[in-house]
């Protein structure tokens, strides 16, 4: 790396003492090159075995990568944390300006230990920290309101961003997830929670750092960067992300029949063209936004007019956030078709900061539970929960944030716990702990839930190979497990590199090659699938240490029940995927 | 010719403008670019757009108490380094904002209207509109912005950069895109 560039400044912040320092990590950025490669072994350096996710001991990294603030698209900040949802590798990433404020700040990770012992924020511009005092903020209802308060309080309009998290993460909620830019999100595995219990209200970063370029000088870092931005505004891929966004996804998903519906009951919603992208964008769209540093702009923001109930010409309008796995955990997973339940629903989870995932599973999951008779409507604090109920899905969620009694209280702990106390574990769509995703492809996606160090969608994107591969010809377990690893592996250089996987097209192992170059990086891109194959394992070897096994990995009977797009999904099969990426593991060292 | 931000509203708040400007001097970052993009109030509301917009009568150049200011022709001004005492009076006055300021030199960064940000407005936001009385003349770009001789230097060995852009060039760049 470069020997002035800023990104081996490691900031490290102690909540407890209230002290900040930096050391230079060259050594950390040199062999893992930034985000999920850099904040992995932060995370075994700083995160004691055994610590409880929710106590002082467990740290919040923040890492971002070499391409940041130098090319388009390398614009996500990956957050690493024990997870109090599942109990093992806390992951999630985001965008918005976060990662490029982190690097132009003069960062490529920030450490947070300890915790507050009154409510506080950290201010982060440049080289100043400051801790300020937010018990004003805490308990406040709506977290849009926090940003704007918080907004005013800080300076650098522009270059900073403002992680925070809502209610639901003061109330450690383990899948509440922290909030950035007012609708990008630390979505998943309950990194709010982590900032609740350390009473850290909100993460604000600004900066205007000049970056060094090496490799060519001037004239190849403005020769690859143009290569780069011409590749991200003219390709089809990238038109589509910024036309109808992820919600693009719904309607071929639908008639695939692959969009998992009343709890994956079916996997056809009928409603589909209700609020498929299409519908969303030709009703109530109203603003496309981008992260920083992303020409693309997939993020897609609904203007909802609401007439007052009472009196009359008085409307408000809401901006809500839309993208397609809300449209399916908030949409088809509860069988609603009416937009504006819809958008109502994402706009609460919002406002509370929940996961939108893992809070669209849970509430599908005690719909259907109510229905079999396992949750009473006594139980339920006399709510009758029904499948496009958004009424009752909306007070549903208060109570999953004010907790009135012990049936939200298992409801905010998560689907798998709730099923552990009311049975119906056949019908809790977890995967390692964590709500599905919105992909009932077939085997690879299950397979890329069961096996990904993050449990996520994202890992490996298996209904990527369910789509392209399985949907034209068999093969067997071992192929497919050959196929989810070799994807996660590569995924792991590209997210430290922290480069968008909407962008995994463009930064091809040669493009990659060439713009780390200019970052004064000399890797080949066989170097590159070293190096993922690396931290790959190092997930892993931290999820066997805070006890992750195999063995345990559950696959509850509804998936097998409905049919997917590839046929009926054979529990052996995916067995015997299992199987070989657990052997695989082990082989690479774990 | 000078830049105009032509359409807000269109704007998705990606920043392209504000590398391309640092790009424009071979550097990466934020910390010597001349246009900024930031929410009005919250993502939720849109942008602005803070641009130089080459004010006939510009007030910067007014309350500079020692003449680092020329009045460009067609609009605008053109800093003399060596002249600036670095004092901020142009800053005050510039009541868009658009007066940047390098915290290295402790001296004001303003736009010279070189087109650059706006080939890389995928949205078009920004455009260049050509004058009658601008200066066509290549090297534009190095010619008005007050640099230090090393940015000065980086300037003139950049190939893009230091040209002005076809206006027309860049029209159609921006609209192909848009």
């Amino acid at each position: 790396m470069l020997k002035a560039d800023p990104l081996a400044n490691v900031l490290y912040i102690d909540l407890s003492k209230k002290r900040h320092w930096v050391e230079r990590r060259e050594d950390l950025f040199e062999k893992n090159i930034g985000g999920a490669g850099v904040a992995v072994e932060i995370l075994h350096e700083e995160c004691p075995q055994g610590a409880d996710p929710l106590s002082p001991e467990n740290p919040i990294i923040f890492a971002v990568g070499p391409l940041t603030g130098l090319f388009p698209l390398a614009s996500k900040t990956v957050a690493m944390f024990k997870s109090p949802h599942t109990g093992n590798l806390g992951e999630s990433h985001a965008g918005g300006r976060s990662a490029v404020a982190i690097r132009t700040a003069g960062y490529g990770a920030i450490v947070i230990r300890g915790a507050n012992d009154i409510p506080g924020y950290v201010a982060i511009h440049g080289s100043e920290v400051h801790f300020r005092d937010a018990r004003t903020l805490w308990g406040m209802r709506n977290s849009f309101t926090v940003g704007r308060i918080i907004r005013e309080n800080e300076p650098a309009a522009g270059l900073r961003s403002i992680m925070r998290i809502g209610r639901a993460g003061e109330k450690l909620i383990p899948y509440a997830c922290v909030t950035t830019e007012s609708y990008r999100h630390f979505g998943r595995l309950g990194l709010g929670a982590v900032f609740g219990s350390k009473k850290l209200k909100a993460v604000v970063v600004s900066g205007k750092h000049s970056l060094p370029v090496g490799g060519g000088g001037a004239a190849e870092y403005r020769r690859v960067y143009d290569q780069i931005y011409q590749e991200a505004v003219a390709s089809p891929v990238m038109k589509k992300y910024h036309d109808l966004g992820t919600p693009e996804n719904v309607l071929p998903l639908n008639a695939l029949g692959g969009l998992p519906t009343r709890n994956l009951k079916d996997a056809r919603f009928e409603g589909a063209d209700r609020i498929s992208g299409e519908a969303l964008a030709e009703h109530y769209l109203g603003r496309r936004l981008a992260c920083s540093h992303c020409p693309v702009g997939c993020i897609h923001i609904a203007a909802l007019r609401e007439p007052d109930e009472n009196e009359p010409y008085f409307y408000k309008t809401s901006m809500i956030s839309y993208d397609y796995e809300l449209i399916y955990a908030l949409g088809s997973m509860l069988g609603g078709s009416d937009p504006e339940g819809l958008l109502k629903l994402i706009d609460r989870i919002e406002v509370y900061g929940l996961d939108a995932m893992s809070t669209g599973v849970v509430l599908a999951w005690a719909t259907e539970a109510q229905e079999r008779g396992l949750v009473s409507e006594d139980a339920a604090g006399g709510l009758r929960l029904a499948w496009g109920d958004y009424p009752a899905y909306l007070e549903a969620v208060r109570r999953i944030i004010e907790q009135p009694n012990e049936f939200y209280a298992a409801l905010a702990r998560g689907v798998e716990h709730a099923a552990s106390v009311y049975g119906g574990e056949d019908f809790a769509l977890a995967f390692g702990g964590n709500e599905m995703p919105g992909y009932h492809t077939g085997p690879g996606a299950y397979l890329g839930f069961l096996v990904g160090a993050r449990h996520s969608h994202l890992d490996s994107a298996g209904y990527s190979v369910d789509q392209k591969v399985l949907t034209k010809k068999q093969i067997g377990p071992d192929e497919l497990a050959r196929e989810i690893l070799k994807e996660e592996r590569w995924r792991q250089v590209l997210s430290s590199l922290v480069v968008c996987f909407f962008a995994r097209g463009i930064y091809s192992p040669d493009t990659t090659a060439a713009a780390l170059r200019v970052a004064g990086f000399d890797c080949t891109s066989e170097d590159l699938q070293r190096i993922g194959a690396v931290i790959h394992t190092r997930k892993y070897a931290f999820k066997f240490r805070e006890g992750f096994s195999f063995d345990t990995l559950r696959v509850p009977e509804r998936v097998s029940e409905t049919p997917s797009p590839v046929g009926t999904l054979d529990s052996r099969y995916l067995q015997a995927a299992v199987d070989y990426v657990c052997s695989d593991i082990s082989r690479a060292g774990c | 010719m000078r830049l105009s931000a032509v359409d807000t509203e269109r704007c998705i708040g990606c920043q392209s403008c504000m590398f391309a400007c640092a790009r424009r001097l071979g550097e990466a970052g934020l910390a010597s670019t001349c246009i900024g993009v930031r929410s009005i109030g919250g993502m939720e509301r849109g942008f602005k757009v803070v641009v130089c917009r080459a004010c006939d009568d510009p007030p910067c150049a007014r309350v500079c108490p020692v003449g680092a200011l020329q009045v460009r022709k067609g609009g605008g001004v053109r800093l003399d380094e060596a002249r600036c005492i670095g004092c901020g009076h142009c800053r005050d006055a510039c009541i868009i904002g658009a007066v940047f300021w390098d915290d290295e030199t402790a001296k004001p960064m303003i736009c010279v209207h070189c087109g650059y940000c706006a080939k890389f407005c995928p949205h078009g936001v920004l455009s260049v509109e050509t004058a009658e009385t601008t200066e066509s003349a290549p090297g534009i770009g190095m010619a008005v912005r007050g640099e230090s001789m090393e940015r000065q230097e980086r300037l003139e060995r950049a190939p893009q950069a230091n040209n002005a852009v076809d206006a027309t060039e860049k029209a159609e760049g921006a609209g192909a895109n848009a």
